[in-house]
Formats: structure tokens, sequence, C-alpha cells
């Protein structure tokens, strides 16, 4: 290997990861340290003398009772579970099945379906939110779960389609033509051989998909119009600020809880979710 | 020299060992047949995909070409809602700036991301929990971060003014958001910091696959940091770095959540981008026509960019 000096060692590498590190986790710090700052330090000058930004001696929950005493917090944190949880769900099941046809079966138009479920792929939610919010409301969808839950597939599906049809081209073809020998169905082969071997690839693709739609916003902010009925990130954008007011304490108390499942989530399946992500661009 | 394959995997294939009773019943043998296995099996994911996207697609292009307004049924009106915007100068505005922001956001994504890509590579104590707080921000939903970002950025109480007041580094606050050109780099900072993982993690997958031995060969050809990077490291990392670069221009053309909290657009409509011009006119305002017209100019752009992403995967097949 390339021998290092020291202060090398630090120029070139610690230095530029503390900054990062700092830059990357900063806004969370930030979120945290206001949600527990009492209101008379949060709206202090910038000049003020013994104004102490990064931290606080007077912590308090004010913000956190504030959030569930004059919000529907609880409501919008189970939508937006439920929500994710259903649609993940939809999308594992039609992309497991999708996958396993495009890696496996011989049929015409396959290479055609493919690119077609790929550019899907890549077409963003916001280049349709305005017809979809149309459609929706002919379906009588409006303002209710289903407008979601239907619609985030339309992003997961692709994604997840497109990563287990990957994960199934590495397992051996051998192992299904045994079975069949053996007197499995095709069907039954793909369903005891082939499904179990692939459950790594199902959790990543759950994760990541979990964590998108966790993350979801237009369709959210379109299809919704209840108070009690939005997700998380709707929620707190358009039921939090009062005419021109920011509480900022209670916003990201708010940020903060918001966040707290999905990176829960996120730390048990990192090695998982790295795999989704790295596994979402290649082919 | 092959391994048998189903010693191998003795438990999972004792399951389907032969049994009288496993035989395919009458109704499941049709499945047998690949091509009917494959339109059961692709039927749920054609429905869906189907009636949420390629019907809302035409529609959209219908929507575009009428004068539809919110409880209005319209009529056909040719290309005017598309003249109609391309002359209205706040479209201008929100035309040129989506292009900035995307352009400036993925540059500054690509340096950092690679550069971060970098140092991960290196073997250090923490790394894991390093790596995985480095994605924490494109884990955390964009909305709730950037209200953090905007709070960091209140004209009153900015902490960053603070900072850099104390440090010495300014004497009048800067006016983060309550200037166009100043937001418009705003919402590019905040982008990069939200993307920047994205590309750091993902170009870290593929720097892993660089074999070590390429970089101590050409170290012992006299090669310094800067010349690996540029003739090893960077020439592999290519096919890798296409992928994510198509992958963040499609997100940030596109974006639309950020700029929603962080600015709304303003001040005075100065950044807007496409998707949150289209947003404003199509649904705030109600005109679905001229909205839908609106997010259509974003297609060009995306259609290029798909293009190239699968001309490049054919190439990748062939």
């Amino acid at each position: 290997m390339v021998i290092e000096r020291p202060w090398k060692r630090w120029v070139y590498f610690y230095i530029p990861l503390t900054v990062f590190v700092i830059g990357t986790l900063f806004p969370f710090y930030w979120m945290l340290i206001t949600a527990i700052r009492p209101d008379a330090e949060l709206y202090r000058s910038w000049r003020a003398v013994n104004n102490t930004p990064f931290w606080t001696l007077n912590p308090t929950l004010e913000h956190f009772k504030d959030l569930f005493a004059k919000t529907t917090f609880p409501h919008w944190l189970w939508n937006t579970f439920f929500i994710a949880v259903i649609s993940t769900g939809i999308s594992l099941f039609c992309g497991l099945l999708a996958g396993y046809a495009l890696a496996r079966l011989k049929f015409p138009m396959a290479g055609a379906l493919g690119t077609s479920i790929f550019v899907t792929y890549l077409v963003p939610p916001t280049l349709l939110f305005i017809p979809l919010a149309d459609i929706i409301r002919n379906f009588q969808l409006g303002n209710t779960p289903w407008a979601l839950i239907l619609t985030y597939p339309t992003f997961l599906i692709p994604f997840c389609t497109w990563l287990l049809m990957g994960y199934f081209k590495t397992i051996p073809k051998e192992l299904e033509e045994c079975a069949r020998i053996d007197g499995a169905t095709r069907f039954g082969a793909m369903l005891r051989i082939i499904f179990p071997i692939a459950v790594p690839g199902i959790l990543s693709a759950g994760i990541f998909a979990f964590t998108l739609s966790w993350n979801e916003f237009i369709y959210a902010l379109v299809f919704l119009s209840s108070p009690e009925r939005k997700t998380v990130p709707v929620g707190v954008v358009s039921e939090m600020i009062r005419g021109d007011i920011y509480f900022w304490g209670q916003l990201m108390a708010g940020a903060l809880l918001g966040s707290i499942p999905v990176a829960l989530v996120y730390s048990f399946f990192v090695e998982y979710y790295v795999t989704g992500l790295t596994g979402s661009v290649k082919g | 020299m092959k391994k048998p394959i189903a010693g191998g995997t003795n438990g999972t294939v004792a399951v389907a060992l032969p049994r009288p009773h496993a035989r395919p019943s009458r109704g499941l043998r049709f499945l047998e047949s690949e091509r009917l296995l494959a339109v059961v099996l692709l039927a749920p994911t054609v429905v869906l995909l189907g009636t949420f996207i390629a019907y809302p697609f035409v529609s959209g292009v219908w929507l575009s070409l009428s004068n539809t307004s919110v409880g209005n049924i319209g009529h056909f009106v040719g290309l005017h809602n598309f003249s109609k915007a391309w002359d209205d100068s706040i479209f201008q505005q929100a035309f040129r700036n989506t292009f900035f922001y995307t352009f400036w956001a993925t540059i500054f994504k690509l340096a950092l991301g690679m550069w971060l890509a970098l140092l991960l590579n290196r073997s250090f104590r923490g790394k894991r929990l390093v790596r995985a707080s480095m994605l924490l921000p494109f884990i955390i939903p964009t909305v709730l971060s950037t209200f953090a970002w905007r709070w960091m950025f209140d004209p009153t109480f900015s902490v960053l003014n603070w900072l850099l007041y104390r440090t010495g580094f300014i004497v009048n606050k800067i006016p983060f958001l309550s200037d166009g050109v100043y937001g418009m780099w705003c919402a590019i900072v905040v982008n990069t910091w939200r993307g920047m993982p994205f590309f750091a993690i993902t170009l870290l997958a593929g720097l892993q696959t660089i074999n070590p031995d390429l970089h101590e060969a050409a170290s012992l050809d006299g090669a310094n940091g800067w010349q690996r990077f540029w003739r090893v490291t960077w020439p592999l990392l290519k096919p890798v770095t296409l992928v994510v670069v198509v992958f963040s221009i499609i997100q940030t053309f596109s974006d639309f959540q950020l700029i929603y909290v962080l600015t709304g657009g303003g001040p005075a409509n100065s950044t807007h981008l496409l998707a949150t011009y289209a947003y404003q006119v199509g649904v705030a305002t109600g005109l679905l026509g001229e909205g839908a017209a609106i997010s259509l100019f974003m297609l060009p752009v995306l259609f290029i960019v798909v293009w190239v992403q699968l001309r490049y995967l054919r190439r990748l097949e062939a």
C-alpha cells in the first residue's frame, strides 16, 4: 500500500471527513436543539450578549406537548405508516411476480415490456400529478388513503421489479430445473424454491420502498385535504403554519418525531438499504 | 468444476421432492405454459402502471391541449397553453431556474459525492457508523429536513448568520431566502446536502469493485494520488457515475418539495422550478390545462436523459 505521513493523513483524510460529518449531521442536531429549546430562547436577537445557540440550559418538552395538543400529529404518523406499509406490500407482490417473469420466462414482447417498465421508473411524479388528481377525483378516491396506496406503487413497482429481476438473474436456473424434474410445477418451483432464496433481495426492495413512500410529498399534498387524513410531511407543511407565523419549536418537534420511525427502520437494516440503493441504479 | 447444486442446498430442495399429492391440480396446470404464466405474473403490474401512469400521461397531454379548470370541463384549444406559458415571464424564469438548479446541484453532488466516496473507501475505525450516518439526509423525509434548513436560513434568527457574524466574515446579515439569487443558491446547497450521500454510497460501491493491485501498480510506476485518480479510478468508475448522474438529473430537474418548503417559489416568483410553478397554476389556481402544459415542458429533457440511459444499457448488454 501507499505509505502516508501523519500530517498528510490529517490534511487529506481526517479534516475533510470531519467536515463532511459535521455538515451532514448539523441540520439534524439543529432540529433537536430547536425542539427542546424554550420559546424565549428561540426568538432572541442574534446579537444578544448571552446568546448560546448551540446548546440550551433550559431544555423543555413544551413543544412536544403542544404538538400533540394542538395538531392531529398521531393521526399523521399512523396514516404515513399505514400507507407506506400497504403500498410497499402491493409493490413487492407485483414486483416479485413481474421480476420473475422478466428474468426467467420466454414470451413475446418480453424485451419491450422490460424496457417500458424501466421507462416508467424514470417518470417523475411531478410530471403526472395534475392529470392524476383529475383521475383520483373521477374514481371518487380523493381524500382517502386509497388515493395514495394505489398511486405510490407507480414509482415503487418499477423499482422493485428492476431490483428483484437483477436478483433472480443471479440464482442458477439449475435449481428450478431440478425441482421441476422432481415433479414441481413451474409455479410451485417459483414459489417454493426461488422466492425463499430471494428473501434478502425482497428485504432490500421492501426497506427501500418503505423509505420512499414515507418521503413522498406531492401526491399526498394534492390528493388529501382533511387535516386528520394527512401524512406527516403534508401535515407539518400545511397544518402547523398559521398565517405567516412559523412555530419553529413545534415544527422541529414534529420533524423530529416524523423522522424517527424511518430512521429506526433504516438503522436496523442499513446493509439491506444500501443494497437496495446501489441496486436501484444498476441494471 | 461445477458443484452439485442440488446437494449444496439440501434444505431448500427437499421441499420439492416428489410427493404424489403435489401433482399439479387441473386448475394450475395451465400455468405450465411459459406464455400463460407470464401473462398471469405480469397482469397486476401492467394493470396498475397502465391505470396510474400510462392513462394519466395520455390524459395529461389532453388536458394540456384544453382549457380545463377545476369544476369546468374544457374544450380543445390547440397549443394555446404552451404558447401562453412560453410568453409568461414567470414561466421563463422558472424554466431558466430549473436548468440552473439542475446543472449546479448535479455538479456539486458529483464532486462532493466522489470526494466522500474516496474518503469512505479507506479503512478507519468507526467506518460503518460514519457510512450509515452519512446516508441520513437521504433517508429523512426531504420536507422535514428542508424545514430545518429553512429555520437555519431564517431572516431574523439564522444560526448561519450568527456564526458568520461571530467569526467576523460578515457585518450585515445575508438575506438567505429573501433574495431571489441567494434563494436559488440556498436551494442548490440544500439539494446538494440531500443528494450527495446517494452519489457517495453508490460510487463507493463502484470503488470497492476496483482491484487495489491496479493502484499499487500505478504507484510503483510513479503516479501520484491525483494521477492515480484520473488514470485508474475515474475510467473504471465512469459507467456507475453515468447511471447515478442520470438518476440525479431526473430527480433534480423534476424537483418539487424542496423549493415548495424552502422558498415556496418566492420572493416574487423568482425561485420557481417548472414543477412548483405547474403546481401553483394547476392546483393552487385550479387551471388544470395550463398547469399540465407547464409540467409537460419537462418532457423533452427527461426524454433525452432516458434515451441516453437506455442506449447505454443496450451497449452494456451487447
